[in-house]
């Protein structure tokens, strides 16, 4: 399993490249989504996956009994999710503020227009 | 002694809040006493230094990299200390009258300033390093000088030869200075002396020679890097005369001198001197024939007399190394007052052309008397000084071992060149009929004539008493390059010697040219044809390509492109990584676990893989969104399989919401337009199936080596006994590292208030986009 996830990893972070070399600010804000999946994917990956031992010490006993997933990519991939949320939705308000202003979402017309807007 | 040499840096400092004062309150005079004051304070060192007493000061700057400042005061460093102090009084004082009342008088009297002190720390530093940083200033302050005239192109563009050619010639110094230093373990010149034997052992040693040649030859404008002294000449007269000739290009002569004794006596140090300074000095004393502009023909005798110089080192006699330490005294006796008296002579006349020029004596007697006798000495008439510097030239190639005629032809050929070009720009200028439009020039201001006739004078006073600099400066010159001095006895009058007869024939075969070869603007033309050869043009030809290159590499990739920047690091990641990954990778596929996948586990896989397609190949933007909400709930999902509860339900909540602000936003925008070709969307894809392999590639070369689960291990084991949480994955967020939990949630807080502030802003009209 932990070759067809590698393989999906990469597949998410081509697609999410790919997505990023459009010229459209949605579709970079969408492989910037990707990728960062992608990511995470990775960590989780990297850290060995172990199913149906979720690193929760059973009850009645203070320490794990028997194998446990790894806590710690867990934890850092929590974090990844919340902070990259953070990002997306300020990304995704910021789309709407610059059609708003400059009626287009093409990056090379928002690069040359820089001039005419005052 | 760190006194006498900061006294400068301070001075121009000092200017810089005061010194508007000097211009309104006429005080123009004043700074005189600076040079005036270091002047005194040395000569005073003369009686230590004529008995062998030098003086040796250490004052610890970087004592790690063994990097002190440490001062040899001998007689080479005395020698250039006196000239740059006694020269530098008289350039002070003339230009308080040549640029009277100029707006920026004090900003030039801050750069001559710290010119002064770097060329005094430059000669006085017995570090090679510290000689390296006062090397550079001089080539700075020369640039701001140079460039005086700022709103002249031509000033700018030499200013910026002159900073090129000369700060490239200081990184070759830095450099040479490595090397030696690496060889010797010292960058001290006095402890290297005592490894002589295992510098020029060395197998670096020819590239320490030949970037410290690079370093002299550059800011002594050696051919074939001269090129820039000419352009200099665009620099108000005082600096032409104190930096350009009397001073700053003698740096990289009194560098060859100060490591002569080091590196010298080599077959490879001797003959590339020899040919440089011998090609040099030919070379421009046949182009200074030809010259018109008397600033332009002094620039070239400049050339010249300083290739003179590096031949002589070359020769590395005894006879030579007292040739031209003479000959440095002699040079810039005459030179000085030659570029003084041309000052004088534009100042006054507006003209520096000696087409034109002609019988100024009778408005200007004491400027005549000046070049007059710089003339004299240029052509090594007696009984001027030039005339005893010329024969111990003449001594140094006649006696040399092997080709003496040869070298004895080369010497007298460019001395003949010389003494003309000397009559041409201070004779002629004086003698003969006065031009109608001459009559009205006024007589100069005191400050402008004196210098240059007291200048002018010493020549001679030094040429009648040859004893004078015989005791003070000429033997420690010698001393100080471990040479012997015992038998040294300047004379006037050596009898009917060969010498002598040379010394007739230059004398003869220069007044017979001044009266054969008029100047004229087509004679000058005659050579300047031949430019689009010199190095000149090929350096600016060079230039031009370089900037070329840049401007093409700049739009390259600073093209303001965001994708392009992305394409082009990844490009060089994968290329990087690629690289490193050719030699083979680790992982084997273990296809017996592919058996115990379960058919949720490949359901999960294919509805990903599709979502993903969906994504990349939507044609409408609600599509791709869906596809995305699919993905992360595909994802979602996997964290369920492989047992993190935790993430499972965060990136359920997170995707949704990213899911609905996408959707809440979607209507707002424009269609969902494919803006890029075919040709391009296969290139964008290719880089990036490329870098998805990378990825997947390194992610099973991780997974091929062990795993390290020391720092899980001790949360598990931790997470109930010391933080009474069975979730560990929880334990470790809001205990263990609970700090940052707090900081990511101020992140998310911060967010949060800017995704608000967005929805609540109103555009103020005129930020609307109208088209």
């Amino acid at each position: 399993m932990e070759f067809l996830l590698a393989i999906i990893t990469g597949l998410l972070y081509a697609a999410g490249l790919y997505m990023m070399l459009r010229r459209s600010l949605v579709k970079l804000i969408i492989g910037l989504i990707i990728i960062s999946n992608g990511a995470n994917l990775l960590i989780f990956l990297l850290g060995r996956i172990t199913k149906g031992h979720p690193p929760i010490i059973p009850k009645g006993s203070e320490v794990f009994t028997e194998i446990y997933a790894d806590p710690v990519p867990q934890a850092l991939i929590l974090t990844a999710i919340v902070i990259s949320f953070g990002l997306q939705s300020f990304a995704i308000i910021l789309i709407k503020r610059a059609y708003q202003a400059v009626k287009t979402d093409d990056l090379d017309e928002m690069n040359t227009i820089e001039e005419d807007i005052r | 002694m760190l006194i006498a040499i900061l006294t400068g840096f301070i001075f121009a400092i000092l200017l810089f809040f005061g010194g508007k004062r000097l211009v309104i309150n006429k005080l123009a005079l004043l700074p005189t006493l600076i040079p005036l004051g270091l002047f005194i304070y040395f000569i005073r060192f003369i009686g230590d230094i004529s008995n062998q007493n030098f003086i040796y000061k250490t004052y610890e700057w970087i004592p790690s990299l063994g990097v002190n400042l440490s001062f040899t005061l001998d007689g080479l460093s005395l020698l250039f200390t006196l000239l740059i102090t006694g020269i530098g009084t008289l350039v002070f004082a003339y230009t308080s009258s040549y640029l009277k009342g100029h707006p920026y008088l004090d900003r030039f009297y801050a750069y001559l300033s710290v010119f002064m002190a770097a060329m005094l720390g430059l000669v006085l530093s017995d570090n090679l390093i510290s000689i390296f940083v006062f090397w550079e200033l001089t080539s700075i302050s020369s640039f701001f000088l140079i460039g005086f005239n700022n709103d002249s192109e031509a000033s700018r563009k030499s200013a910026l030869t002159a900073l090129g050619i000369t700060g490239v010639g200081g990184l070759l110094l830095l450099a040479g200075g490595l090397v030696l230093g690496n060889i010797s373990g010292s960058f001290s010149i006095a402890e290297m002396l005592g490894q002589k034997d295992l510098i020029q052992g060395h197998e670096h040693y020819i590239l320490a020679a030949c970037l410290i040649f690079g370093a002299a030859f550059t800011k002594s404008a050696q051919f074939p890097f001269h090129f820039w002294l000419p352009g200099a000449m665009k620099a108000p007269t005082p600096v032409s005369t104190y930096l350009h000739s009397a001073t700053m290009v003698k740096a990289g002569i009194y560098l060859l001198f100060r490591l002569s004794p080091l590196m010298g006596d080599t077959q490879f140090w001797n003959t590339t001197l020899m040919i440089v300074g011998g090609i040099t000095m030919l070379y421009a004393a046949f182009h200074s024939i030809f010259r018109t502009d008397m600033k332009g023909i002094l620039a070239y005798t400049t050339i010249s007399a300083l290739g003179i110089l590096v031949f002589l080192i070359g020769l590395g006699t005894q006879e030579s190394y007292l040739a031209a330490g003479v000959f440095i005294i002699v040079h810039a006796l005459y030179k000085a007052t030659f570029f003084m008296m041309t000052g004088v002579v534009d100042h006054q006349a507006k003209t520096r052309n000696v087409t034109e020029l002609a019988g100024l004596r009778k408005v200007m007697l004491p400027v005549a008397i000046a070049g007059i006798l710089a003339a004299i000495s240029n052509a090594g008439i007696p009984p001027s000084v030039g005339f005893v510097g010329k024969d111990l030239i003449y001594e140094g190639t006649f006696h040399f071992e092997h080709s003496a005629i040869l070298l004895t032809i080369l010497a007298v050929l460019t001395n003949v060149f010389i003494s003309y070009a000397g009559y041409v720009a201070g004779i002629k200028p004086f003698v003969g009929k006065l031009p109608e439009k001459f009559e009205k020039v006024k007589f100069p201001s005191i400050f402008l004539w004196l210098p240059p006739v007291l200048l002018g004078s010493l020549g001679f006073i030094f040429g009648l008493f040859p004893v004078l600099i015989q005791d003070a400066l000429v033997k420690p010159i010698l001393w100080s390059i471990g040479q012997d001095a015992a038998e040294v006895h300047l004379k006037l009058w050596h009898g009917f010697t060969p010498i002598l007869g040379l010394s007739a024939l230059t004398i003869g075969a220069g007044i017979l040219l001044y009266f054969l070869l008029k100047p004229s603007q087509k004679l000058e033309h005659s050579i300047t044809r031949f430019e689009k050869i010199s190095p000149k043009s090929i350096m600016e030809g060079v230039n031009t390509v370089f900037m070329m290159f840049s401007a093409f590499w700049t739009r390259t990739f600073q093209n303001g492109y965001l994708r392009n920047y992305v394409s082009t690091i990844i490009l060089f990641l994968i290329m990087l990584m690629g690289f490193t990954l050719i030699g083979g990778t680790t992982y084997h596929i273990d296809y017996a676990s592919f058996a115990k996948l379960t058919i949720y586990e490949i359901v999960i896989l294919f509805v990903l893989v599709f979502a993903i397609g969906l994504i990349v190949f939507a044609k409408s933007r609600l599509a791709a969104v869906v596809a995305t909400g699919i993905m992360g709930y595909s994802i979602c999902l996997l964290f369920v399989f492989y047992s993190a509860p935790d993430l499972a339900m965060t990136q359920f909540a997170i995707d949704t919401l990213t899911v609905i602000l996408f959707v809440l936003v979607l209507y707002r925008l424009p269609k969902y337009l494919k803006l890029s070709d075919f040709k391009v969307r296969i290139r964008d894809g290719v880089l990036s199936i490329a870098f998805g392999a990378l990825i997947t590639i390194l992610a099973l070369e991780v997974l091929a080596q062990p795993v390290n689960s020391e720092i899980s291990d001790f949360y598990a084991k931790n997470s109930y006994l010391l933080a009474h949480g069975k979730n560990v994955v929880n334990v470790i967020l809001v205990d263990f590292r609970g700090a940052d939990t707090m900081v990511e949630i101020s992140v998310l807080a911060i967010s949060a208030i800017g995704v608000f502030g967005l929805l609540k802003l109103r555009l103020k009209s005129v930020e609307r986009y109208q088209k």
